[in-house]
């Protein structure tokens, strides 16, 4: 062992088990994020030093079993026969032993060097629960170390066992559970012909092979066929043991086999652990009686998201006004000292402009996920699944797409960002992409300051009603777009829902920042790298091509005419009275408006506003509102501004300059047409972050549908409404 | 000895002793990794506020499955 100085650790456990508290106990900060390759299955790795050895530290994901039915379970197994690891430690949760040693057992079938960490002696110790150590470990042939994770207890002694046991090969006979004798003898032939199935790599243990063939493991099964011969062999063994249990137990071998290790773990517990309180109530259970209480329940529920969300949005405030200041600052500093007129606006308007308008989301998602990590950290998040469960799978999704759906804007206020990382939670990729691409159906808080304007103007006597209406309107499309999805596009089964409800826990501190961060700092790698991009592309569209030299010459022209009508007034006389300046300044900005605004309809994005107006023709939107809705596109918050300046063009005509008056003053703009506007915007495009979320998470592919979806259910209904409105005569 | 209904005619905080799964595949492999073999003591824990899913206590773990997916567990009551 001397010479060795490096030490690969494989950490397993069930969901629950403690093992990230582990994890993060262990490497502190020090941790790298990837994913295994292939899958977008996170993996964690960190570094330790301990007693001259550097230890590498793989957290598998967490995992009931190692079977062939979930990518997580592929993830740990293949991990642990394709990288070796000198140790596999396995966290389980010491109160609840017996459910948690099945999947130790599969590491023991595996035969790989094996330590147990006995995680949650506390909590073991207060539910009554004594387990003999020493015993235990005799029992599982393996060393056993009792800890306590969250409160550093046993961290050591972890190490210390890790440095000693690393490489140990496991002694044979422990390899060995029993699984009745019909099954051993099936598997001891299995093995013996395997033994000599040469085309079949020899990383693979050939007990475990047999077996895994036996539970029916899809995976192994296209393994074996490398080997034709034996592998036909192989399966008429299997049929003959499937045939004889059937007959024997009505049980086909599978369910024998997983059977026979709880008849195992049964046995090992039976020897080494007492209870003093035999199935007492413990607190996480009467905490239930009353959370998950029929009527108190959905009322604690709903009280506890909106608190939530409140929350999230008042702690965020500061920091992404700092943040606006911040950029504030660097786009006044560009401002100053950038002189080319070109390259000014490239730097302000295109990269602080969009940078800005992407990092302004940074705190809001960082505080997201901390909310996300105290729901799922306490247990309660499980609740909320379970509660929810029934509504959510009339519309094909699970009980946990409530919580995307809400983080997305579900109580108005709220960002399709997180709320699609939020989907992670989603074990069945069906449900989890039809959870994902309804989410941008939702109020987010870039589409509220859009509604205020337009419903100040239009509704002054019911903006609550119609923000109300509004809210119903995003759940209303969100949850019957998800049935749709899930009865054309992700057809399939409803996954099933076995779940856990783990017990109530206290989120440590540490845990939710570590979560939070890491969280946070995955969506900057993959989102941010590509929204510069976007957003200089997008600053493009709208500058180029720029104004003709004749076009520039008539503005020009324009303005020199408007100082000479003001300046005879005055004389030679310097410096101007305070009065013609302030004069001056104003007719010169309202030029410079007006010249904005030409050079907007004739930029790249201006032409394709007015070319829309081929098809938006049909709802009544000329190509100024088409322009804005382009731009709302990059960020819904832009849609106002965008307008504003479109509208600049008739600024001759409207002696009044808020986009508020401005709408009032346009006579297509009734309350039945801004209703039309609300409508489309609420469902109309995902905007260019949630798409590019979208595609990093799923797919380009999804991400694409996503767009076309939304802008072909939206166009279409905002028609069929028109015509309505048209019928009553409100149009 | 006692008689023998599915899961889901169980009312809640009934005990029982499971007998048999009859669900193959993932269905049935899910129930039993998580603990739901012949011969577990398994408490109704509780119904959602809709009445489905239902949550029981296996071993020292609560668990929630749907009605649907309870048909499939045949439980011998007291």
């Amino acid at each position: 062992m001397s010479e060795k100085r490096r030490i690969k650790v494989a950490l397993s456990g069930n969901p629950n088990s403690g093992k990230s508290t582990l994890f993060n106990a262990l490497t502190g900060a020090r941790q790298h994020i990837a994913n295994y390759p292939g899958v977008t299955v996170e993996k964690k790795s960190g570094f330790i030093t301990h007693r001259g050895y550097e230890i590498e530290l793989v957290d598998l994901p967490g995992t009931y079993s190692l079977s062939a039915y979930s990518v997580e379970e592929q993830v740990a197994r293949n991990f642990v026969i394709e990288e070796g690891p000198d140790i596999v430690v396995e966290v389980v949760d010491a109160s609840n032993l017996e459910r948690n040693l099945y999947l130790f057992v599969q590491f023991l079938e595996l035969g790989c060097p094996l330590i147990l960490a006995l995680n949650m002696m506390d909590m073991a110790k207060a539910r009554g629960i004594h387990i003999e150590v020493e015993r235990l470990s005799q029992y599982l042939g393996v060393r056993v170390v009792p800890m306590t994770a969250r409160a550093g207890e046993g961290i050591g002694e972890l190490l210390d066992a890790i440095v000693q046991e690393a490489g140990k090969e496991l002694r044979e006979s422990y390899k060995q559970i029993s699984y009745g004798r019909d099954v051993d003898n099936a598997l001891a032939q299995m093995e013996a012909l395997l033994k000599n199935a040469e085309k079949i790599p020899a990383k693979y243990p050939r007990r475990w092979l047999a077996l895994k063939f036996l539970e029916g493991d899809s995976i192994v099964s296209e393994l074996l066929k490398g080997d034709g011969e034996i592998f036909e062999r192989i399966r008429a063994i299997s049929a003959h043991l499937t045939a004889h249990t059937m007959d024997t137990l009505g049980e086909d071998p599978e369910s024998v086999i997983v059977d026979q290790r709880y008849g195992f773990i049964a046995s090992v517990v039976r020897h080494c652990v007492r209870r003093e309180i035999e199935n007492r109530l413990n607190l996480s259970d009467r905490i239930d009686r009353v959370l998950t209480n029929r009527l108190i329940g959905p009322i604690f529920m709903l009280f506890v998201l909106y608190a939530l969300y409140l929350i999230i949005f008042w702690v965020s405030e500061s920091p992404v006004s700092w943040f606006e200041t911040a950029f504030g600052f660097l786009r006044q500093k560009a401002q100053e000292h950038i002189h080319t007129q070109i390259l000014r606006s490239l730097v302000t308007s295109g990269v602080i402009d969009g940078v800005g308008a992407i990092m302004g989301y940074m705190p809001l998602i960082f505080f997201m996920f901390g909310a996300i990590a105290v729901l799922e950290d306490s247990g309660y998040m499980a609740r909320i699944a379970y509660m929810m469960d029934r509504l959510m799978r009339f519309f094909g999704l699970h009980g946990s797409s409530v919580i995307a759906l809400i983080v997305s804007g579900g109580i108005s206020g709220g960002c399709a960002v997180p709320g699609i990382l939020a989907t992670r939670t989603l074990k069945d990729n069906r449900e989890r992409l039809a959870t994902a691409l309804v989410t941008p159906f939702m109020n987010c808080g870039g589409k509220l300051p859009v509604y205020a304007i337009i419903i100040a103007v239009f509704f002054p006597e019911s903006r609550a009603r119609i923000l109300f209406f509004l809210t119903l309107f995003s759940w209303f499309v969100a949850l019957f777009s998800a049935r749709l999805l899930r009865g054309v596009l992700l057809r399939g089964p409803k996954s099933p829902f076995i779940m856990e409800l783990p017990p109530y826990r206290l989120p440590t501190l540490r845990g939710l920042l570590i979560h939070s961060w890491e969280r946070t700092w995955l969506y900057m790698k993959r989102a941010g790298t590509l929204i510069l991009a976007f957003s200089i592309l997008f600053w493009a569209g709208l500058s180029f091509p720029t104004l003709s030299d004749s076009e520039r010459m008539r503005f020009e022209n324009l303005r020199k005419a408007e100082i000479e009508k003001i300046q005879p007034q005055l004389g030679d006389s310097e410096p101007y009275p305070q009065k013609v300046d302030r004069q001056i300044k104003e007719a010169l900005s309202k030029i410079d408006e007006e010249e904005a605004a030409s050079a907007l309809k004739a930029s790249f994005l201006g032409r394709i506003g007015v070319w829309l107006e081929g098809v938006t023709v049909h709802l009544g939107f000329d190509y100024k509102l088409n322009l804005a809705l382009i731009s709302g596109a990059f960020a819904k918050e832009m849609i106002v501004s965008t307008l504003g300046t479109a509208y600049s063009m008739e600024v001759q005509s409207v002696k009044a300059y808020s986009i508020e008056d401005r709408l009032k003053a346009d006579p297509k703009w009734n309350p039945a047409f801004a209703f039309l506007v609300l409508i489309f915007i609420t469902t109309y495009i995902p905007c260019i972050p949630t798409v590019l979320t979208i595609a990093s998470e799923l797919s380009y592919r999804w991400a694409l549908l996503s767009v076309l979806f939304n802008l072909s259910f939206t166009v279409l209904f905002c028609m069929l409404l028109k015509k309505g409105m048209e019928l009553f005569g409100l149009l | 000895m006692g008689n023998l209904i599915s899961m889901r005619q169980m009312k809640v905080h009934q005990r029982g002793v499971v007998k048999k799964i009859n669900a193959s595949g993932e269905m049935g492999r899910r129930l039993r990794e998580m603990g739901i073999v012949p011969g577990v003591v398994i408490t109704i824990q509780g119904r959602a506020p809709l009445k489905d899913p239902v949550a029981i206590k296996v071993r020292d773990t609560v668990l929630t499955l749907r009605n649907n997916e309870a048909d499939y567990i045949l439980v011998e009551t007291e």
